[in-house]
């Protein structure tokens, strides 16, 4: 090469390896370019959620309650309206005892040798073992919201849906339906609905429903009577945007029908929407079962629930702090994981908060 | 021979609520004439707002036309009839982002319409004309599996393209299918087309507010204002020699990927801006931009009319 | 601030913005240089993901919350304001650079009037206020070419079309007649008729004003027709620069050449468009070699490997590609620089 000669001005040809100038194969190129894996959407935010540390420390939380309020009857060898009896007779000692105190009667027993499991929480006034009580007061709080949550997912989305999807005039009538139950005070609602409730439901002893309790069906209803507005507009104005995506148009224009378009493109794009506000509906439904069991309108007696515990353990605040403390702490816990655990949700899933 | 799509005086309003209880119709698209010939592209242009997407959806019967009637191969289309017509017109959107439904995989969107218009009889003939499909837009057949959000916009107009070819249609629209792309993919995609045409004698709709690019895909060419159409002639006639104002002002406004010629050359800049389609000027739509206007455009609507050779202008003063 | 001797009026020095992503650190701009001169227009090329825009948010420092100038030198009249606080920034925005964005649409405050958001601009960095900022307002409005100003004053931004509205856009960043005008795709939401409107407002305003512009853009047109100098920018780098002539007519980066071979053009009546294949480049997985290289057909075993120099093809244009190499062109220094070093010597 001529302008070896020249080397003060094309420096790199002096130096340069002249293998290196020949041409790349395709093999080589491809190998610069790499797809990234392939994650699926739920994959995706599932990676996303995992992430979020105070997701996953109200998971850890959620686990262990849920855990605690399965295995603890099944350990805890006393039952929430069981008085508390030692060697077959009732044991009138055990009333009011702190965490982990034991009465009279039960120090002599296991004096004399025998084993007693210890009384976590202490007991209540009335004898009865206050540990197992906040446990199937959680269980009962748990159920309610989760059930009340499905109700009302189940009412709000069918509404919400045809509200949605048919629109027009019955999108109009249903809209002003639900504008009527919103400017409804809503505490105001539930409480007369309870107390009505209470004494129009009757049922045959014995059946399912009996077990549940009127309070608790009337709750349901309440429930699914006021609460599902909320989830179907919401519902409503997914699919009223979801329509409006080109994909929708594509599938009309493939020649799709309106349930395949529902079915195919609609539902799957709301339904981690759908998911997440399920999810913080729960803890907003505990609130209102506490509530309500609270001013002695939720769950009927001897059943415990957290609210009603809470109830019962104004009378001696004084004297026994930790009876309100308990049953608060663990709706504290569960509410605040819940809702935690709903915002990581809607973080790591729904598409439109992303980037 | 009969042409592949006749259309003819297509309206379409859609009513827009100015007060209360009061309604204006907005007139989208406002009688328009044309056809399509077997295997042709035609190019629609025109500035946003003009129509031309609403052209497109209203001769595939995603609208409800106002009025107008619309013949493939001299049937005409109706609302009983669409279904079946649908095998035949098909469409590629935009937004290679918002056409794809991020909850499919790619071998899902491609199958659709052969699931809507059972096109196999099982399986195993599925996936292999999905994977034909795939390999004929340039896709590598190991995504099938994958999910649209995992594609480039090049590639995810490839998965579009490759749905609407999945049930031989004998016409496309294609409504803006590269303005989205980047430069260097756009050019991937106009060739796949071509390339597509050749291949299937499938006739386009083209769609696009490029002007270079209608030019270079386009056999004819039509340019929309406000909803009418103004200018429809053959591509190279209608660049070289525009006869309607408005195609000779939007011709010169395109920018030019060439110094030399953009420094020599002669923009006519439009004055103002286009106006609301619901407060259309009387006669003629252009003439409150038009440097010709006269007394007789403010009052008539010029006709659509042949200069000879398939060049139709709708001007009174040219 | 001291009168400082300086020799260019912007100069951008080993720039390296990067982004933190979840999935890991982008870096958006990996080592661009650029000067600019008063009055001069450069046009910065790139498709989406080539670092274009990055390059312009980091001259104004307005980066999005998670990214960062992680190197480099950005010095305007001499002073690096990568050093600067956020407060001597805030004056030197709108002051001394100002941005007009893609959008017209949402970069304009819906809930305030034009009046009120133009003499906002106004008071913020000059003296003027009350009558005078209205009257520099109404000023302003006018110059921009649009008619009845007092008018205008007075509506919301909804009830202006989108040319206006960019109108005003470019009305609010010459408020205090800054030295430098970025211009980030302008005329990309507009429609043909609008765009042309705008080009030549800017080409006639930059007449009048004699600021430079750095318009930012992926539309080769635009760029031929109003930009002096160009950058071709690929994958966060440099990849060619020169004149408007050189680029178009002499490219010798193959990505600019593919670039040109891709676009249809006015002349080019049914040729074949070449096509760049390939896809864009993935940020996160960039080459170790020439960012280009993956799509590149003319790509060597040494483009995969080694990032390219620059090379001087001649004194107005510079190319980063190993071809040039090859091929024997292109120069470290100078031809007359080197000898001139010699002589020095």
């Amino acid at each position: 090469m001529e302008n070896n000669s020249v080397p003060k001005k094309r420096p790199f040809s002096l130096q340069l390896d002249l293998s290196k100038f020949e041409p790349a194969t395709e093999e080589e190129k491809r190998q610069q370019d790499v797809m990234s894996k392939s994650t699926t959407f739920f994959r995706d935010g599932m990676r996303r959620l995992l992430k979020n540390p105070l997701a996953v420390a109200s998971l850890i939380v959620l686990l262990l309650v849920i855990a605690t309020i399965v295995i603890a009857p099944m350990i805890v060898p006393y039952g929430y309206e069981e008085i508390l009896s030692v060697n077959g007779r009732r044991d009138k000692g055990a009333k009011n005892l702190t965490p982990f105190e034991y009465s009279t009667a039960e120090k002599k027993y296991i004096a004399q040798g025998n084993s007693r499991f210890p009384h976590i929480f202490g007991t209540d006034e009335q004898c009865r073992d206050y540990f197992i009580r906040v446990v199937y007061g959680a269980r009962v709080s748990l159920f309610v919201g989760f059930f009340a949550s499905i109700i009302v997912l189940i009412i709000g989305m069918l509404i919400g849906s045809i509200s949605g999807y048919v629109g027009g005039r019955v999108d109009l009538i249903i809209m002003r339906i639900v504008d009527i139950i919103y400017s409804l005070p809503d505490m105001l609602m539930v409480i007369l609905l309870s107390v009505v409730l209470k004494e129009v439901l009757t049922f045959k002893t014995g059946s399912v429903l009996a077990s549940l309790g009127t309070n608790m069906i009337s709750m349901f209803i309440v429930f699914g009577a006021l609460y599902w507005v909320g989830m179907c507009r919401l519902i409503r104005g997914q699919i009223l945007s979801i329509r409006e995506n080109d994909y929708v148009l594509a599938a009309k224009s493939i020649g799709a029908g309106s349930a395949r378009i529902i079915r195919k493109h609609i539902l799957p794009n709301c339904l981690s929407v759908i998911i997440i506000s399920t999810a913080l509906q729960i803890p907003s439904a505990i609130f209102t079962e506490s509530y309500l069991s609270f001013i002695g309108l939720g769950v009927s007696a001897p059943m415990p629930s957290l609210g009603s515990l809470a109830n019962a353990a104004r009378q001696g605040l004084q004297s026994y702090p930790y009876k309100l403390i308990f049953p608060a702490a663990a709706i504290c816990l569960i509410v605040l994981s819940l809702n935690l655990l709903g915002d990581g949700m809607r973080d790591a899933f729904d598409p439109k908060l992303r980037r | 021979m009969t042409n592949l799509l006749d259309v003819e005086h297509l309206k379409q309003y859609f009513p827009i609520r100015t007060g209360f209880a009061k309604t204006t119709p907005l007139k989208a698209v406002d009688d328009i004439s044309f056809s399509i010939r077997h295997g042709e592209t035609l190019g629609l242009v025109g500035e946003s707002g003009c129509g031309k997407t609403t052209v497109g959806r209203s001769v595939l019967r995603l609208y409800e036309p106002t009025d107008g009637k619309v013949y493939f191969e001299g049937t005409e289309i109706t609302r009983s009839n669409i279904k079946s017509m649908r095998r035949q017109m098909q469409m590629v959107f935009q937004d290679p982002y918002s056409s794809l439904n991020p909850r499919m995989t790619v071998e899902d969107i491609i199958g659709e319409p052969l699931d809507v218009h059972r096109m196999y009889s099982n399986s195993k003939e599925r996936r292999e004309k999905i994977l034909n499909l795939m390999e004929l837009v340039g896709l590598n057949a190991e995504h099938a599996t994958r999910y649209a959000h995992e594609f480039s916009g090049g590639q995810r107009q490839r998965i579009g393209i490759a749905r609407a070819l999945a049930v031989n249609p004998k016409f496309i629209v294609c409504d803006e299918p590269v303005s989205a792309l980047d430069v260097s993919i756009q050019a991937q995609v106009i060739n796949m087309f071509e390339e597509l045409q050749d291949k299937l004698g499938v006739a386009y709709l083209f769609i696009a507010h490029d002007l270079l690019v209608v030019r270079h895909i386009s056999n004819r060419i039509a340019v929309m204002y406000l909803g009418h159409m103004v200018e429809l002639a053959d591509s190279d006639e209608l660049m070289d020699h525009p006869i309607h104002p408005y195609t000779e002002s939007l011709l010169s406004a395109v920018p030019i990927p060439d110094p030399e010629t953009a420094r020599h050359k002669q923009r006519i800049v439009l004055e103002g801006d286009v106006p609301s389609p619901l407060n259309m000027p009387t006669g003629c739509p252009f003439r409150t931009r038009c440097r010709y206007a006269t007394a007789k455009c403010a009052e008539e609507m010029p006709d659509f009319t042949d200069r000879g050779n398939g060049h139709f202008v709708a001007c009174h003063v040219k | 601030m001291e009168q400082k001797q300086y020799e260019h009026l912007l100069s951008v020095r080993d720039l390296h913005t990067h982004f933190s992503t979840e999935n890991g650190t982008v870096s958006a701009v990996n080592g661009v240089n650029f000067n600019l001169d008063a009055g001069k227009v450069l046009g910065i090329v790139g498709e989406s993901g080539s670092g274009k825009s990055v390059t312009a948010y980091s001259v104004m420092r307005i980066l999005s919350e998670n990214g960062w100038i992680d190197q480099g030198e950005i010095l305007y009249k001499g002073d690096n304001i990568v050093k600067w606080s956020e407060k001597e920034m805030q004056s030197f925005r709108g002051r001394c650079v100002s941005i007009i964005f893609q959008d017209p649409m949402t970069s304009l405050n819906p809930v305030f009037t034009i009046g009120n958001q133009l003499k906002e601009a106004i008071t913020l960095h000059t003296a003027k206020r009350g009558k005078e900022a209205y009257d520099r307002a109404v000023e302003l409005i006018s110059l921009v070419g649009i008619n009845e100003p007092e008018k205008r004053m007075r509506q919301y931004p909804y009830q202006l079309s989108g040319g206006m509205r960019q109108r005003i856009m470019i009305a609010m960043a010459l408020a205090c007649e800054p030295d430098i005008l970025i211009a980030d795709e302008p005329t990309t939401a507009l429609d043909v008729t609008i765009q042309a409107q705008i080009l030549e407002l800017m080409q006639s305003l930059q007449k009048k004003m004699g600021m430079a512009i750095i318009m930012v853009t992926h539309d080769l047109g635009v760029i031929a027709e109003i930009c002096d100098e160009i950058i071709v920018m690929y994958g966060g780098r440099i990849c060619e620069r020169g004149t408007a002539d050189e680029i178009f007519y002499n490219p010798h980066h193959e990505y600019t050449k593919g670039l040109l071979r891709s676009i249809p053009t006015m002349n080019s009546k049914k040729q074949k468009l070449v096509p760049i294949s390939g896809t864009p480049i993935n940020m996160l997985n960039m080459p170790a070699g020439c960012a280009f290289c993956p799509r590149c057909d003319a790509a060597m075993k040494i483009c995969l490997e080694e990032i390219p120099e620059e090379l001087f093809i001649n004194e107005n244009h510079k190319a980063s590609c190993w071809i040039n190499v090859r091929d024997g062109k292109g120069f470290e220094t100078l031809p007359e620089t080197a000898e001139k070093e010699e002589t020095a010597k």
